[in-house]
Order: C-alpha cells, then structure tokens, then sequence
C-alpha cells in the first residue's frame, strides 16, 4: 500500500494525485454510489403522498418487497423473466460456440476479416434499428413470412410475435457480440497442437469438445453467459418492439412503476433485478468452477 | 508388456506443397523405415521435417506419392484412425487433466474402463521411470518429467510408429544427454518404430539405427548409420552438417583408382573417389579437423600443406589450431594434448599434412564455407 503511495508520488505528484483523487473519486461516488443509494433508500419506503414525507408514516419497510410475493401476475413476470432470459443466454451460446470456434481455430486471412466485420458492422447500428430491422423481418407481411410462404412450407402467415419467440430471437442476435468475443478470446489461447494430440489420440471431434476446448474455454463462456443473461434480463427495448401482451418482461414492470409515480416500488423491482443477476453470477461462476480471479484474466 | 509391435513406414515418391506456396515442403522423399527401428530425420531448421511427419501421423497427406505404414497405403485416413502416435516439439499434454487422465486420454476414447486405464497410466509410467506421479496435476511437474509423461501419453494407445517432432529441445543440455539414452531404452523395451526428427545432430548420431539428412525444401540427401554419414557423407551438404569439416573447393585434375587429385587453391590436394568423379568436373575436399597433422620432415603422406597460425583454443585434451590458407580460408585442426605437446605461436607458418584416405572428395555443392 505505502509502495503505491510512493510509486503515483513519484508518477504524477502531489498535484496529479489530488487532481485523480478528485475525480475518479467524484465519478464514483456521484455517478454511482449515491443513485444506488438512493434507489435502495426509495425501495424500503412506502409510497407516499408528498405532504407526509418525513411524517410519521415515513419508515423503512419490506412492504414493496412483499408485493412480488403477494402479487401472482408480478411473480409469474419475474419468473418468466429469468426462464426466459436464461434460454436467451442458451440460444446465444449454441449459435455463437461454433462461430468462435471457427474463428479462432479454422479461419485464415480474408475468410477471418470477412465474418468478423460481418458480425461486427451490424453493431455499428443503433439497437433499436436492428430491433425494429427484426420486426419488419417477422411480421404477417415481412421477409420471413413471405419466403415460408413461397416455398410452401407456410400456407397463411404464421404470427412469429404472438409469444416470446420474437423476443429471444431478437434478444439472442442483439447480443451475439458479448458472447462471441469471451468465447473467442478463450478459444483462441487453446494451444492448437493440444487439439491435434487428442486427434491423434483417435479422439472424435464431440469428444475433443467436451473434453479439452471446452473446459479450457470455461472462463469465456461464463463471461460470455453472464454478460448475455444480465443484458436479457434487463433488456426493456428488445420486449417493447418485439414483445407481445404474453412475452411482459419484467424490466416492462419496473418501468411502468416509474412511470406511474410510484418510484418506491420501481425501485424496489430494480433491486431485486440486481439481486437476481447478482446470484446468477454466482451460480455460474459454482458452475463452472472459476474464480472471480481467473475471469479477470 | 506392451503388446504394440513396431510397422514398417514407407515414403514412395512423396512430394509436398502447401497451397498457395511456391516451393515444395517435402521433395520426392523415398524412405523405407523397418519395423522396429529407431530412424531419425536430421536437417536444419524449416526444411520440412515437421512436414514429413504431419504426413505420418495423417494431420497432411501428400501431393505426390504414397505413405504406407505396415504395407498399406494411408491416403485418406485420418490421424485418430492411424496406428501411430505424436509426440509433439512443446508436448501438447493437457493441463486440465492429471498425469493419469493424460496418459489414459487415448484409452477413454476407446472406451476402456477407468481403473483399467489408471492400471495402464501407472504400468507406462514404470516403463518411463517416472512411478507414482499419476495423481499430479502435469503442471507440477519438471520439463523433464512432462517429456516422460508425454512418451506414456503416445505409448499408451499403443501405436506402431511413434512420432517424436524435436521432443528434447526445450530440456537443457544436462537433460537432454541423460533423455537420449531414455528414449533409446524405451524404444527397446517396447519395439516400436520411432520416427525421429532433430536439428541436432548429437541427438540424431547417438540414438537412431539410421539417419534420414534432409536439405532445404525436404531433400533427402543420405540415408545411413550415423558412422556411414560421419566418414563417407554422399553430398558436400552432409560432410558440412554433420560433424565439423574442412572444406577446399577445386577442379579434378586427374583420377587414380578409388582416388582423385584435385587442385585447389590450397593446393594439390589427393582425396578417395568414391563417388566417380571425372577429371574437369568441379569437387570439394573435405578434411576432419582431427585428420590434420602436423608435418615432420620425414612425413610420407600425401597432401603436405604450409598455412600460417592465425589463433589457436586450449581446450584441455586437445587444443583447437585456427590456419590461413593460402586461398584466403580458414582451416581448422584439432590437435590431441597428452600433456607436453608445444603451443604453436600465431603468426607462424607451419606445414600439416592429412592422408588422401582421409580426404573426401564430393561433387560442389553449397556449403558454409569453402
Ligand atoms: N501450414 C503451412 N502453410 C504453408 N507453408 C508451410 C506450412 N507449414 C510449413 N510451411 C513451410 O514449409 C516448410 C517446411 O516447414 P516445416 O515446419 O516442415 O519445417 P521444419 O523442418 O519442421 O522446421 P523447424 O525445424 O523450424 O521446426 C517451411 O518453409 C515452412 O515455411
Ligand atoms: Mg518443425
């Protein structure tokens, strides 16, 4: 500790470390620690009327909490949520594994350049863009439709919108980027020649998978998995262009208790939100036996 | 204890070019590998001997010609349906796994039980002389110890040809030494051909029945017993890599028999024949330092040379002597030290002189100095 001391002295001086204290300090706790504070102080009030804040009435309470219990519709929403957001994070992952694998093992040259840009440039667009791109792809009279209808395969218009399907569709492609690139990166550090012993070995192509890419990428993939889950969960834009009245999100809750005024229990949702991607981070790094030290790496 | 028996390879013809390169990576290779031998491929760096055994194991297959392991003909077989096995230049061992689950990876993809694999895993490591490490994690182990781990790995699948891709150049030199008698040992016991390539021609001399010296773009220029390759080399390529070697490039003048005179600008200098050489045609001499002499008087040997002291290395039991030659060369003489042998003084002229039975004379051909 007195060694960083002396070392930033030495870097910036006295000046320069008032200056970093100074802002880096400032961002931290205005930008982040105290809106979190507050929202945690807003989620254990009750909704009041403005002329009684601060009266008697005005004590730290569970109640808002207990409203997800006591309120069947809000719990199926929350429940629905999670399920939903982990197939989310499933559909991503199978679609994404092999394109990463493919780049970071298999493609050369050009062929690399070509599918990176095509994976990156769509990202270039803003994400409503791409979401509202999804809906004309999927409506009665959209692209998809059409050609199911061409060949056949359709006779009317299937309503790809009607349950969540539209929703962990579009949420899986908006955030194939968070998932490839953990899973990439870790692949790629796979010493290539460990896949040729195996294959040398006589292994097949599942088992060398199973047993030597995978566990060796298991850091990526549980970033991969976070960062996907976390995103689906509280994803607001991906339910409200794509969503139907069955595929409610619960981040569609949270915010329609803002918007009506009633910010207690808003916040109260959005804690328990961060509560749940909190432990989702937790399952997943017990499930893949990484240490909060290695996913850093 | 094993039950693995070695298999012939054979290279019939074999070429190979990487697509969308210019030059071929192996050329016409025609090798015949017996079963049970200890065959090295030996050649400097990126003249293709990792590519002569990707075309093995069945990781590459050839442009040109066939590769056949015990008699059959391997296009198209992929590397986990050949009987062979690679040991790869950084080992390739898995750090996920324990020395057990290595060395037993082979058998767990076909479907061995686990306490018969952990049996085989603590049978091979015994065989290695590495006992009892099978519950350690291969990073905890030394360099080499993952050597040995990775031989058990091959061994276990029990291959007929064992591919070994310049497994010792990671250890030190101590190491090294001591796992070239390892490898040949266990070679031994088990009878499986191995396939060895090396740019280390310590390595290559010492441990193989036979010696494959390859050339730039996979040449094979000889293949013989390392003595053979030592004294009666067929190119100039191999009496400049192998060993260390005196050069003096020239023109025949006349031949005699197995012999042959060839004038250079040394000298007249009379070599052994052995490979025809006409008068007119173009040749280098090559002479072993050891084979150079100093001159007496009454010396009666053919080539008697005068070149002057440049600098000379004590180095113990003999004393390296550094000479100009008369062409502008540097010739090198290695002279015994029994303990009262006279320093020579640089910058003196001395005459040596070497036998025209240890005198080689070989078509020209690029060397590093001549
Ligand atoms: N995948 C490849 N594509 C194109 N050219 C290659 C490929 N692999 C090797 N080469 C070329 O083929 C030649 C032989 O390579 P190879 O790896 O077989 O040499 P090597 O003798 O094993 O070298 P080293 O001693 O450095 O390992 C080299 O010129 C190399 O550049
Ligand atoms: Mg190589």
């Amino acid at each position: 500790m007195r060694k960083l001391w002396q070392d930033a002295k030495h870097n910036f001086g006295n000046i320069g470390i008032i200056f970093i204290l100074a802002t880096v300090g400032g961002w931290f706790i205005f930008m982040i620690l105290l809106p979190q504070l507050i929202m945690i102080d807003y989620s254990f009030r009750p909704l009041l009327p403005l002329r009684k804040i601060g009266g008697p009435e005005d004590v730290y309470t569970l109640k808002n909490y207990m409203v997800l219990f006591t309120t069947p519709l809000h719990r199926a929403i929350f429940f629905k949520t999670i399920w939903s957001s982990i197939i989310v994070t499933f559909v991503a992952f199978a679609i994404c594994y092999p394109i990463s694998y493919y780049l970071a093992k298999m493609a050369r040259g050009a062929r690399f350049s070509l599918l990176m840009m095509g994976i990156i440039i769509p990202y270039w667009i803003n994400e409503l863009l791409r979401l509202f791109a999804w809906q004309l792809i999927l409506s009665d009279v959209g692209i998809l439709n059409n050609i199911l209808m061409f060949l056949g395969i359709a006779g009317e218009p299937i309503n790809f919108r009607s349950g969540n399907s539209a929703v962990i569709l579009g949420m899986a492609y908006a955030y194939i980027l968070f998932m490839i690139f953990p899973l990439y990166n870790a692949i790629e550090s796979l010493d290539s020649n460990q896949i040729d012993a195996a294959r040398d070995l006589g292994s097949s192509w599942f088992r060398i998978h199973r047993r030597i890419v995978i566990p060796h990428a298991k850091p990526g993939i549980a970033v991969g998995c976070i960062m996907t889950f976390m995103l689906a969960a509280g994803s607001i834009a991906a339910p409200l262009l794509l969503g139907s009245p069955s595929s409610f999100w619960f981040t569609q809750l949270i915010y329609t208790n803002f918007e009506t005024a009633n910010w207690n229990q808003g916040a109260a949702y959005a804690m328990v939100l961060a509560g749940l991607c909190l432990i989702f981070i937790m399952l997943m790094l017990k499930l893949f036996k990484v240490s909060l030290k290695e996913l850093t790496k | 204890m094993l039950k693995s028996v070695g298999e012939a390879v054979e290279f019939n013809h074999v070429s190979m070019r990487y697509p969308g390169t210019e030059s071929n990576a192996v050329t016409d290779a025609n090798v015949h590998i017996k079963a049970g031998e200890f065959f090295s491929f030996l050649g400097p760096s990126g003249c293709g001997k990792t590519t002569l055994l990707r075309l093995v194991s069945g990781f590459l297959d050839p442009t040109e010609g066939e590769v056949r392991i015990g008699g059959k003909d391997m296009r198209g077989i992929g590397p986990n349906k050949r009987p062979t096995a690679m040991i790869f230049q950084n080992l390739a061992l898995f750090p996920l796994m324990s020395v057990a689950q290595n060395i037993g990876f082979g058998l767990e993809v076909r479907g061995v039980s686990k306490t018969e694999r952990l049996k085989k895993a603590v049978e091979l490591l015994e065989l290695v002389d590495l006992p009892g490490v099978e519950n350690k994690m291969v990073g905890d182990l030394s360099g080499g110890q993952m050597q040995r781990v990775a031989i058990a790995r091959g061994l276990a699948v029990e291959p007929a040809v064992l591919l070994l891709d310049e497994p010792l150049s990671a250890l030190d030199l101590k190491l090294r030494q001591h796992m070239r008698t390892e490898l040949r040992k266990i070679q031994r016991r088990t009878g499986v051909t191995f396939v060895y390539i090396t740019h280390d021609q310590g390595e290559a001399l010492t441990m193989s029945d036979r010696v494959g010296v390859m050339t730039g773009q996979g040449v094979i220029d000889q293949i013989a017993t390392a003595d053979q390759l030592y004294n009666e080399p067929q190119t100039a390529f191999v009496a400049d890599f192998v060993g260390e070697n005196n050069a003096f490039a020239g023109a025949v003048t006349e031949t005699d028999g197995d012999y042959a005179i060839l004038n250079t600008e040394s000298g007249s200098l009379k070599g052994r024949n052995r490979l025809n050489l006409n008068s007119g045609q173009k040749a280098i001499a090559f002479v072993r330092p050891e084979a150079i002499l100093l001159a007496e008087d009454s010396t009666a040997v053919e080539n008697i040379l005068k070149f002057t002291v440049k600098n000379l290395s004590f180095e113990g039991s003999f004393i390296t002597v550094f000479l100009d030659t008369p062409g502008g060369q540097t010739c090198v003489m290695k002279q015994n030290n029994d303990g009262s042998t006279p320093l020579m003084q640089t910058g003196t002229e001395i005459k040596v002189c070497f036998s025209a039975e240890n005198t080689q004379l070989l078509p020209y051909g690029e060397v590093s100095y001549a």
